[in-house]
């Protein structure tokens, strides 16, 4: 983050070389055709201008097949382009098995971060050189947008849903992270910076800052909030049970099916009678307005790690949340 | 007809001085306010629109200064945000969407094709008090403090962060909309009903057929917008979930159904453009249009493809890859027709007698500029690149290169090309030229070092930015002082014009079209005889007089 006036940006992740190649191919194809589309009209109006008042041009009405040469030429050309765009798309699209997944929560005007460790930062975001780090973002107002223009990565970031987004680095150092969509009055200050470290640097930073792991904190909340008191591994239990759910088929009672994922299980905080699981009673409150989105997202880290077994136990005297209890 | 020109020589010899003209046939703010003459509507939509291309360009010069320093020293970043919103919505509702139509468009489409009036001449008073009613109203809001929501209105940042002017401004754009769609539907039953005896389709004049292909874009897409703006407004008053999340509604929907109407839009702001300057290229170089019926075709194919590739504007917003990748084909596609126009005009020089009038030096300036401007669109439409470059200062600089670069320019030639028609006076040439050159020049510096600052990560709207990105924005602002003193040139040497002596004649520029074989100004009802057309609209090569129209 020199002061001194770039022209190019900075290269810092394994896609930004690849973006790089594709734009100064598309710079030099477009670029030869402005220049020669300019040299062709300098030329004609040099070459034909008008010197002599009786002169009569000829009637030239036009040519089917330079028309046709000039449209199927670009139109083969572009579908070239399209091809090598959507390629690189589709790979920036979905990252590898093994990344780090971090969550990144923005609101007007900051951005939150959690780490799976539990660190947490505020318009800083540490990660590690070499590795493959998931984003897992969402909003708590309007929409944002989280650019780092280093790695070529920008994704919109919706509230009341998630999106992702993944990089690699591939240089130690400090990075613009920019607010890319226009949210009200201080978007231009919703900046913040990656600091890329290499892995050894990464894991002291991780263990100067931890706080308990993101499903430990998780953990806490659904003892917290009571979850565990319908959601419990015994007999008795008034909601199925949460262990090894990720990931898996859910049937539900209109006879659908769902894959329980992310959005699934926020939706299930937030909107608990939205798809009700086969066999069970819609009788969860909502924790709309009880959970933060932070607060969501540890839940979903205890719960994707959450093995059979593993449930906390319930504890007698804690009485279930009922929906008159909870909703304001 | 009874006036026609020998080719290549200005007349200099007029014979209607005395005779009665659309200007002097009636004087007093009645016989304007009043008026259903397009000719005179055509002058009452002029005077309005220039007002607001200096309020909207008051509002840019403020962003540029602002953009000095990376500090943003001279406005709040609050008054910054009504700022670009203020310039966005002007320049892009109450500029660019009507200026050719209702200017040009509604005084030479009944002459270019030998009608007396547009169809419903009332609808189109009609039109200009509704637009004057929105253009007042949106006035009002921007001068009573003003609206902070770009003029894209992104949910849920409009329907429920906001706390500006939101609904106010969306009813003045409605209401806009509305003078739009009137228009629209008044060009295309004029252009079906009352083309003169002769005139097929195929010997339209390309601009008929730019303003066609536009009129259509108006009427199919404007009522899209007007029922989001009321979505938008039902969730704001009743608090009714359509695209707030936190109320059940869906964000995006009103993402795609603003760029359903907003991407045609982009058509309704550079088709008329290609139609004026596929009128002067065959003037000043003395020859046929190259490939009319191509050209003719590629207007209307880009009115249908535009509808279907919205979604290139949300690449990286949610929507998903599978949307993602048949937008950005349909994108490729839709720019095919816009490549057949470039490789038409520069074919129609060949073998010309090319003159250098101001009219031909702003119709070669829109060529340039508007190649860059749609080379620079196929780099946007690359997905892997277009998730860089989104939303960066790279998208600003592409679509100014298309609507300033592109659509300005011809509205430039349009303007330069038709004034003598319009007024019967000729303006200064060398003073025209000398605007042509600064516009030109001050354009290039202004948006060329944008598109480097976004490549380089600047985000659009943004009130202050990172030191590293001065230097460009300095260069920036130089560019748009040069291009102020092009735009305030012409408002000068224009308006002195019509105080001046010099009269134009009928035909200055020894144009076949039938508008330059009626009287300038032009009689109140246009034609003195019915014209009676026998060949196509650029027969320049053809020797003789009167073959192209006959009494
Ligand atoms: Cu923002
Ligand atoms: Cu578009």
């Amino acid at each position: 983050m020199g002061t001194q006036m770039p022209l190019f940006p900075e290269q810092a992740s394994t896609a930004a070389s690849k973006v790089d190649t594709l734009f100064l191919f598309l710079l030099a194809l477009t670029g030869s055709v402005a220049i020669g589309v300019t040299v062709m009209i300098v030329f004609y109006t040099i070459r034909y201008r008008r010197r002599d008042d009786s002169l009569q041009p000829p009637r030239i009405m036009g040519s089917l097949r330079l028309e046709s040469l000039w449209s199927a030429i670009p139109l083969v050309i572009f579908l070239g382009i399209f091809i090598w765009g959507a390629k690189l798309y589709y790979s920036m699209a979905s990252a590898p098995e093994n990344a780090l997944e971090i969550y990144v929560v923005g609101k007007q005007w900051m951005w939150k971060i959690q780490h799976p460790e539990g660190q947490r930062e505020i318009n800083e975001l540490h990660v590690p050189m070499g590795r493959p780090v998931k984003l897992t973002l969402t909003s708590e107002d309007v929409i944002h947008d989280f650019f780092v223009p280093a790695f070529r990565t920008k994704v919109d970031v919706l509230p009341g849903r998630y999106v992702h987004t993944w990089f690699q680095a591939t240089q130690p150092g400090e990075y613009h992270l920019f607010c890319a969509q226009y949210c009200g009055t201080n978007h231009a200050g919703m900046i913040g910076k990656i600091v890329v470290q290499t892995p050894s640097d990464y894991q002291a930073w991780l263990n100067s800052h931890a706080e308990g792991s993101l499903a430990l904190q998780g953990r806490k909340l659904f003892l917290k909030f009571q979850c565990v008191t319908c959601h419990s591994a015994d007999s008795q239990a008034r909601a199925p049970v949460l262990g090894k759910l990720y990931g898996r088929q859910v049937h539900l009672q209109d006879g659908s099916s769902v894959v329980a994922d992310d959005q699934y299980i926020r939706e299930s905080i937030l909107k608990p009678e939205a798809r009700i699981v086969a066999g069970w009673q819609p009788i969860m409150p909502t924790f709309q307005g009880q959970v933060t989105e932070e607060d969501i997202l540890q839940l979903l880290a205890f719960i994707k790690a959450l093995e059979p077994g593993q449930t906390p136990e319930r504890t007698e005297e804690a009485t279930a949340p009922t929906k008159n209890s909870l909703t304001p | 007809m009874t006036t026609l020109t020998t080719p290549y020589r200005p007349q200099a010899k007029v014979t209607e001085t005395t005779a009665e003209n659309y200007l002097n046939v009636a004087y007093g703010v009645k016989s304007w306010l009043l008026t259903t003459d397009h000719k005179r509507i055509g002058l009452l939509y002029l005077m309005s629109v220039t007002v607001m291309f200096f309020v909207g360009g008051v509002a840019a010069t403020l962003i540029r200064l602002n953009l000095l320093t990376p500090h943003g020293q001279l406005v709040t970043a609050d008054t910054y945000n009504k700022l670009f919103s203020a310039h966005g919505i002007v320049m892009v509702f109450f500029f660019l969407v009507p200026v050719v139509p209702t200017v040009l468009g509604n005084f030479m489409l009944p002459l270019m094709i030998g009608a007396r009036d547009l169809a419903f001449p009332r609808l189109n008073l009609a039109s200009w008090y509704i637009y004057l009613v929105g253009a007042f109203l949106m006035l009002l809001v921007l001068f009573s403090g003003g609206v902070d929501t770009g003029w894209t209105f992104y949910t849920p940042f409009s329907s429920k962060a906001s706390h500006t002017n939101v609904l106010p401004a969306v009813t003045a754009i409605v209401i806009a909309g509305f003078s739009s769609i009137f228009t629209g539907l008044n060009f295309v039953v004029t252009v079906h009903r009352l083309r003169a005896p002769g005139l097929t389709w195929f010997r339209l004049p390309l601009f008929v057929w730019s303003l066609y292909s536009t009129s259509i874009i108006m009427l199919l897409a404007t009522p899209v917008l007007a029922m989001l703006f009321v979505l938008l407004a039902i969730e704001r008053l009743w608090g009714v979930g359509i695209f707030d999340p936190a109320l059940d509604g869906d964000p995006l929907l009103f993402q795609h159904l603003f760029w359903f109407y907003s991407h045609p839009a982009v058509y309704i702001m550079i088709l008329p453009g290609m139609g004026i300057v596929s009128e002067i290229l065959p003037c000043f170089s003395r020859k046929n249009i190259f490939g009319y019926q191509f050209i003719a075709f590629s207007s209307i194919s880009i009115a249908v493809i535009g509808f279907l590739v919205w979604g290139h504007h949300m690449f990286v917003a949610g929507e998903s890859v599978y949307a993602a990748l048949v937008f950005s084909l349909l994108s490729y596609l839709v720019a095919v027709p816009s490549a057949i126009k470039v490789f038409n005009w520069t074919a129609t020089l060949y073998k010309g007698s090319v003159s250098f009038q101001t009219p031909m030096l702003f119709a070669l300036g829109f060529i340039g500029l508007f190649t860059i401007g749609g080379l620079t669109g196929l780099m946007l439409a690359a997905l892997g690149l277009n998730i860089h470059v989104h939303d960066t200062y790279f998208i600003v600089a592409h679509f100014h290169f298309i609507m300033v670069g592109g659509m300005v320019m011809g509205y430039m030639a349009g303007l330069h090309y038709w004034w003598p028609k319009m007024t019967g006076k000729m303006y200064s040439e060398w003073w025209a030229r000398l605007s042509a050159l600064i516009i030109f020049v001050g354009f290039i510096l202004t948006f060329m070092p944008q598109f480097i600052l976004g490549y380089l990560g600047m985000p659009r709207r943004y009130h202050v930015y990172p030191a590293e990105f001065q230097v460009l924005n300095v260069l920036s602002t130089a560019g748009a002082s040069i291009l102020g003193v092009g735009y305030l040139l012409p408002f000068a040497y224009l308006i002195a014009s019509l105080f001046g002596r010099t009269r134009s004649g009928p035909n200055p520029w020894a144009a076949t079209g039938l508008e330059w074989q009626t009287p300038s100004p032009p009689p109140p009802q246009n034609f003195l005889v019915t014209p009676h057309v026998t060949c196509g609209p650029y027969e320049y090569a053809l020797s003789s007089e009167g073959d192209h129209a006959s009494s």
